[in-house]
């Protein structure tokens, strides 16, 4: 360890703003575009089985007018 | 020889592949990144000169190698894509493109938090960070041109060639430092000679790199099978593979 306390860690010798910036922006576009990615797929997962869904009623809706 | 590679050009292959994949890349990822992290911040030694703001090293030289890196596969799969005809690879290229922008992004905020301490400014119209945003620029091109086309083939394929031309970008990049006189440093862990860093700096830089090696690829991963889902979305495997769960 580099650092002799917790407050030590956090100010990185004074440079601490820049350090826990870069840090701090790097880790919100990896959130970001890996959270981003998943609603993507969840998204797109949903939408097939709406249309699915969509697609039985219009085939039920067609067989009950037909009786 | 490569006839096993054949029937992943179907997408329900292209797409199980993925999902093989995708476990290997998380672990790795989340392995290397934890590591990378903590020993960079709180492990390894300070800098002589440059004290603890060196310490942005750990993600600024991973963000930008996989900037590249990720171009140059991008580039591949669109060669790839127009020479072979292939759709996967097509997609691939879409696939790539947002994450590419994102380790590019990286690269270029964390260079400014870099610079502002140690070169007195957020930003210099120096020639590697000039081609270092055009990098961005292209990643973007690509990724609003094939948005741009309603017909998707016409939008692949202007998408891929943007994605070929950009290409020339990558050596001005890596060369940027050595043509022309620059404030940015020149390479530290690329000389052919001994590196230029110490073992002890250099070991939780390896393991970054590999971390942000791996959040490309999952990534890539992820969106891959998402472009694949969008562009199948009526066959018959997408269906029995979302009523599946």
């Amino acid at each position: 360890m580099q650092f002799e306390s917790f407050s030590d860690f956090i100010a990185m010798g004074g440079y601490g703003f820049f350090v826990w910036l870069s840090y701090g922006s790097c880790a919100a576009i990896l959130a970001g575009i890996l959270i981003g990615s998943i609603n993507d797929s969840k998204k797109l997962k949903k939408e097939v089985k709406a249309q699915m869904l969509r697609e039985e009623r219009i085939k039920k809706a067609k067989e009950e007018a037909r009786v | 020889m490569w006839k096993w590679l054949h029937p992943y050009a179907k997408a329900d292959r292209a797409y199980q592949l993925c999902n093989t994949l995708l476990p290997y890349f998380i672990v790795i990822t989340v392995v290397c990144l934890v590591v990378g992290w903590v020993w960079g911040l709180a492990f390894a030694p300070a800098d002589y000169q440059q004290k603890d703001s060196y310490r942005i090293i750990f993600i600024h030289v991973p963000s930008a190698i996989l900037s590249m890196g990720a171009y140059s596969s991008m580039a591949i799969a669109a060669i790839v894509a127009l020479v072979w005809q292939l759709r996967n690879a097509e997609l691939a290229v879409i696939a790539i493109a947002p994450v590419g922008a994102a380790m590019t992004a990286i690269a270029l905020i964390t260079g400014a938090a870099w610079g502002k301490p140690m070169w007195g400014a957020w930003w210099v119209w120096d020639a590697r960070l000039t081609s270092e945003l055009i990098l961005l620029f292209l990643y973007l091109g690509v990724l609003s041109l094939y948005h741009a086309f309603e017909d998707k083939k016409a939008a692949g394929k202007a998408a891929c060639i943007l994605a070929i031309v950009g290409v020339i970008n990558l050596p001005i990049i890596h060369f940027s430092v050595e043509w022309w006189n620059t404030l940015h440093q020149g390479a530290t862990i690329t000389k052919f000679d001994t590196s230029a860093i110490d073992p002890s700096m250099l070991w939780p830089l390896f393991i970054n790199i590999a971390g942000f090696a791996g959040f490309v690829g999952v990534i890539s991963l992820i969106r891959l099978k998402n472009e694949i889902l969008q562009r199948e979305k009526h066959r018959p495997w997408v269906r029995s593979l979302v009523s599946r769960g």
